[in-house]
């Protein structure tokens, strides 16, 4: 029988030149060590260890066509997606499985007052105008931030994305970085100046759009200069009734005084595949706030790495998975401790129920040296019935002597006493049990910093645990 | 309103009740006093139908329909409430949703359409004013941090927020100083109407002085042994269990 790898294998050597053809030289560079490098690692067994609750090889089995011939997908994302996360203010930029649709003017939303009231302070140091143009690229030495296709970027700007791409995401290691590496053609590539302040979120919805069965692989890139500042948003939703495996790899740059703020929301179908790496280095004084959440999918895997790696650095990594019917999420986290007096905190909360399959494992590593550590690790799961399953391995190494950390996971059912008390008030058996889950959910919620992500959040997330959200919201195909 | 026939249940196998028979008519407060572990617990617990009870003999009938055959939520939303001994803090549901979703689901059973949120609130507002209870507390998750008076307090205004028709008030009273419990008691008198009952478990004449009852049960060992008017409970704070337990020839 053919290995799960050959057909990538076989896939990379008759297109190669395809791949080039249709994508920058920056992204060529690295292919061929890329290639290597799969050849060598093969997709990792479950006896590796930060792959031991994923099943790589199985998820990578499957025939997906690869659009490496960039023919144009014939949909209008801006008419396809009327609505996302209303009321939120954000620029709203939209990706059609790899590719950014920026070129485009959006249609504004009916009855929407997006781009009304605080275009003005949204024109200030950012090059991303306002709502009603969406130039996809502003020129690099005007204060600009830039917002625009990883491709374009390396066309443009090939010292800058070669100066930062793949210096995180090291394939030597990663099958999947590997692979992502050699296959990846375009993405996303977010360029904050420095001191420049983006005042308004940016939000970026990938829309998995495909007649056949599609792989996609995408390639993000965040880099943010000294004293920069940023919030994005990304929203992963699959508008066809398709399979869909996609690859994502993530490398963020968080300068000194940076302060980034990154959302990432998953609400595919049960029949999307995801494996994103997502890695992060964060200088002196910078801040991170991380979010994951897997509100709706069909086999996940979120690997983060995060290297605090100047003094006083602070990162929030927070997760959340709702997961039921036959559902995965693998979370695989390492915060990596490298200078003195930072501080890490860590919350995922896991609500299961049915067949779900779901893992979290974190490790937090102190480095020697790395005195005055803060850091905090918790794990919540909530089982909803008795076939659900969490593995959750929460873990603490420390090779410096004075530092504060905890780690530790927590797994439990809904309280029988408090499902009494409600369903004695009057409250049926499943809202109780709704209202309880919600509960439950609702400490990650608080955390998110921007309040319109937050409300529209805790709707998305009731709406979840009421069984309406089998697919995505604000989706036209899908009603 | 509420009739119990020969009544046995227990817990974890091991039978509390053993054979309680009790008819309480429209309009009228029953007090249930006696020693503990007597079972008075049981017996409301058994009412609401908390599934830790097992119901092994006898029936239950509330206002012509067998309430052993109901589910907890469909026992409260027919006007059954009962006010805990022990009020269970709910992290994360707040006050505000965990109401709206109780007093809907009983609107809903009556075939009414859910309270405008507007209305809903005013509602609150108002009910609130009954049991004097801080509109912090009513934005806060259920009893979470609640202290023993305020959490006595939310009962009796979750209880004028849903209008039952029968209350059990166990043991109401116990943790409250001199004042919250005028506050309980004044707030439930203030919801008694002619077409509502109530049962009131408690071990001390202090909250009956309040509520004055009709009638005084003495429940020992699983059994009503004794059944008198509200001058019994006056006899029991003076002179104890002992006498009627001799009586009945315990």
């Amino acid at each position: 029988m053919m290995s799960a790898e050959q057909q990538y294998i076989d896939l990379y050597t008759e297109c190669r030149d395809m791949l080039d053809k249709h994508s920058a030289p920056v992204l060529n560079a690295l292919r061929e060590e890329a290639f290597a490098n799969f050849q060598r690692l093969g997709f990792p067994t479950q006896k590796v260890e930060r792959y031991k609750y994923t099943n790589v090889a199985e998820a990578f089995a499957p025939n997906y066509g690869l659009n490496l011939n960039r023919i144009p997908i014939p949909v209008n994302p801006y008419e396809v997606f009327k609505c996302d996360v209303p009321n939120l203010s954000t620029s709203l930029y939209f990706m059609v499985n790899d590719q950014f649709y920026g070129k485009q003017s959006p249609l504004p939303p009916k009855g929407s007052k997006m781009g009304g009231n605080s275009s003005s302070e949204a024109q200030a140091n950012v090059g991303v105008a306002s709502n009603d143009a969406h130039p996809s690229i502003s020129p690099l030495g005007d204060g600009g931030a830039i917002v625009c296709s990883l491709k374009e970027a390396a066309v443009k700007h090939p010292e800058l994305v070669a100066a930062y791409y793949g210096k995180l995401a090291r394939t030597s290691k990663d099958a999947i970085n590997a692979l992502n590496t050699m296959l990846c053609q375009d993405g996303l590539f977010v360029y904050v100046p420095k001191n420049v302040i983006v005042e308004r979120p940016i939000q970026i919805v990938n829309v998995l759009r495909s007649d056949v069965d599609l792989m996609v692989n995408r390639r993000v890139l965040i880099v943010l200069e000294q004293g920069a500042s940023i919030k994005l948003l990304f929203c992963d939703h699959a508008i066809d009734d398709r399979s869909f495996l996609t690859t994502q790899v993530v490398e963020t740059y968080v300068g000194e005084n940076a302060h980034l703020e990154l959302y990432e929301l998953e609400e595919t179908h049960v029949r999307n595949t995801r494996f994103s790496n997502q890695y992060a280095d964060q200088q002196a004084y910078s801040t991170a706030v991380l979010h994951n959440i897997t509100l709706h999918n069909g086999i996940t895997r979120n690997r983060t790495d995060l290297t605090l790696s100047g003094e006083y650095a602070e990162t929030t990594l927070n997760g959340l998975v709702i997961a039921d019917k036959e559902q995965q999420v693998d979370n695989n986290t390492l915060i990596d401790h490298k200078a003195a007096h930072c501080q890490s905190g860590q919350l995922y909360k896991y609500v299961l129920d049915d067949k779900a399959r779901c893992a979290f494992a974190g490790r937090v590593l102190v480095r020697e040296g790395a005195q005055q550590t803060v850091s905090q690790e918790t794990n919540a799961n909530l089982l909803g019935s008795k076939e659900a399953r969490i593995y959750t391995q929460p873990m603490l190494e420390i090779y410096a002597d004075d530092v504060k950390c905890s780690h530790g996971s927590t797994v439990g059912q809904l309280g029988e006493q408090a499902m009494f008390y409600m369903q004695q008030r009057g409250i049926p058996f499943e809202e109780a049990r709704m209202l309880l889950k919600f509960a439950f959910a609702a400490d990650v919620l608080q955390t998110i910093k921007l309040d319109a992500l937050h409300d529209r959040l805790s709707y998305l997330v009731d709406k979840r645990f009421r069984g309406e959200l089998s697919k995505c919201e604000g989706c036209k195909m899908c009603k | 309103m509420l009739e119990i026939k020969n009544l046995h249940a227990s817990v974890n196998g091991k039978e509390i009740l053993k054979g309680i028979n009790l008819t309480i008519n429209d309009g009228e407060v029953h007090a249930v006093m006696g020693t503990n572990g007597a079972g008075k617990s049981t017996l409301s617990n058994v009412i609401v139908g908390n599934p830790a009870y097992e119901v092994t003999q006898g029936e239950i009938i509330f206002n012509g329909k067998n309430l052993l055959e109901m589910k907890p939520e469909e026992r409260a939303q027919e006007g059954i409430f009962l006010s805990f001994q022990q009020p269970v803090e709910i992290p994360g549901v707040s006050m505000t949703n965990f109401m709206r979703a109780a007093l809907n689901a009983k609107r809903k059973h009556q075939g009414l359409e859910p309270l405008p949120a507007g209305d809903f609130l005013k509602l609150m507002r108002e009910k609130r004013k009954i049991v004097e209870l801080d509109s912090k507390l009513a934005n806060r998750s259920v009893n979470e941090g609640f202290s023993g008076g305020e959490k006595k307090r939310n009962e009796i205004f979750q209880m004028a927020m849903l209008e039952p028709t029968f209350s059990i008030l166990d043991e109401t009273d116990s943790g409250l100083d001199v004042d919250a419990l005028r506050i309980v008691a004044e707030g439930f008198t203030k919801l008694r109407t002619p077409q509502t009952s109530a049962i009131v478990i408690t071990h001390y004449q202090r909250l009956l002085d309040y509520l004055k009852p009709d009638i005084i049960h003495v429940l020992i060992d699983g059994r009503i042994i004794k059944t008198a008017g509200p001058e019994l409970a006056l006899e029991i704070e003076e002179r104890g269990f002992d006498w009627i337990k001799e009586e009945a020839g315990i």
